[in-house]
């Protein structure tokens, strides 16, 4: 089995629907941490979905000035629509054509069952894989590696 | 597996003797619906296991997917400065159903609080700093949703049914030496 893109790797970079008129590509973020959530479909049922957690983690992600990005093989309009029925405060992204082909540029992809894994990443800001972590598919993983890493990123250099 | 960051102080809501062998500690939300299942388990608990068993309480509110978390949670707070915590917790868990201000304004005046005095503490999010603090410190340790327990500082890994529950607060029990 293939794994998630390790630290070190340099992050693929990508092109994707935010909404339904709207595109986001990674080195828009360029110069700020990004936390990269893989995650298998919308509409998760239970109160510790993990977007809903992240969602109240998300003032302490800022704090780091990190940018958090949601992103699963869901269409942008149902994207939507669960942003809202969820009010997440941050951008879930449809990796919906080529289905997949990010997760799979980040070793983030289930074959058989054609969804994201749930995977997370932590980009620095020169676009590099700081951490990575692939968790079991039904567990919600918490952000307490996420918090973990962007503690440990290096300070930004001011000159 | 994930262990509590966050030691028990004085700080704490805390049921129980201090020097109590086994110690749970619950992240809960007052509007998660699971978190009310699991309320009559851990009474049961602290009934079975008696003086043997210290339950710490701490906020975990997911306040935007469940408005009320954090008016309920800042009631608890406030009747918890009055040495109610336990009444206004067991009162907002019983009449889950009903959550709401009506709710909590009316638990505040069955237990005696100033209304006025929960009404303002409403307003102005006075515990709002403890409350975040709880819900960070869960996050550290590895919170991932409600209710999530730790027992003796390990993550509870099995479900919130009673039999769990007991099963492992006994297996921490054996583990501890008798005095």
């Amino acid at each position: 089995m293939v794994g998630v893109l390790a630290p070190g790797a340099a992050a693929p970079d990508f092109t994707l629907r935010v909404t339904p008129d709207q595109y986001l590509s990674l080195r828009d973020l360029s110069g700020k941490p990004v936390v990269m959530t893989f995650y298998p479909a919308d509409w998760s049922p239970v109160c510790g979905d993990q977007m809903a957690l992240y969602n109240q983690v998300l003032p302490e992600f800022r704090k780091h000035e990190a940018e958090l990005l949601g992103i699963s093989v869901d269409g942008a309009w149902c994207h939507e629509a669960f942003a809202k029925d969820r009010h997440l405060h941050f951008p879930l992204l449809a990796d919906f054509e080529p289905k997949g082909d990010v997760a799979k540029r980040y070793g983030a992809y289930r074959m058989g069952e054609g969804v994201c894994e749930r995977a997370l990443f932590v980009i620095d800001r020169k676009g590099v894989i700081f951490w990575s972590y692939l968790s079991p598919i039904a567990v919600n993983p918490g952000a307490d590696g996420i918090l973990d890493a962007l503690e440990k990123l290096p300070a930004v250099v001011t000159s | 597996m994930s262990l509590l960051r966050i030691p028990v102080t004085p700080a704490d809501h805390v049921d129980g003797p201090n020097d109590a062998p086994v110690t749970m500690v619950e992240y809960g939300d007052y509007e998660c619906p699971f978190c009310g299942l699991a309320f009559p388990n851990v009474k049961l608990a602290q009934k079975r296991f008696g003086k043997k068993l210290r339950f710490v309480f701490r906020h975990f509110p997911l306040t935007e997917a469940h408005p009320f978390a954090e008016t309920a949670a800042e009631a608890a707070e406030y009747a918890g400065a009055h040495d109610l915590f336990w009444e206004m917790h067991d009162g907002l868990y019983a009449n889950q159903d009903q959550l709401g201000l009506t709710l909590i304004l009316g638990l505040g005046r069955a237990l005696g609080l100033s209304d006025l005095g929960l009404r303002d503490t409403i307003a102005q999010r006075r515990y709002a700093a403890k409350i975040q603090a709880d819900f960070l410190g869960g996050v550290r340790s590895g919170v991932n949703g409600t209710p999530s327990f730790f027992i003796n500082g390990e993550k509870h890994a099995g479900s919130y049914s009673y039999q769990e529950l007991a099963a492992a607060i006994d297996a921490h029990l054996q583990a501890v030496p008798a005095r």
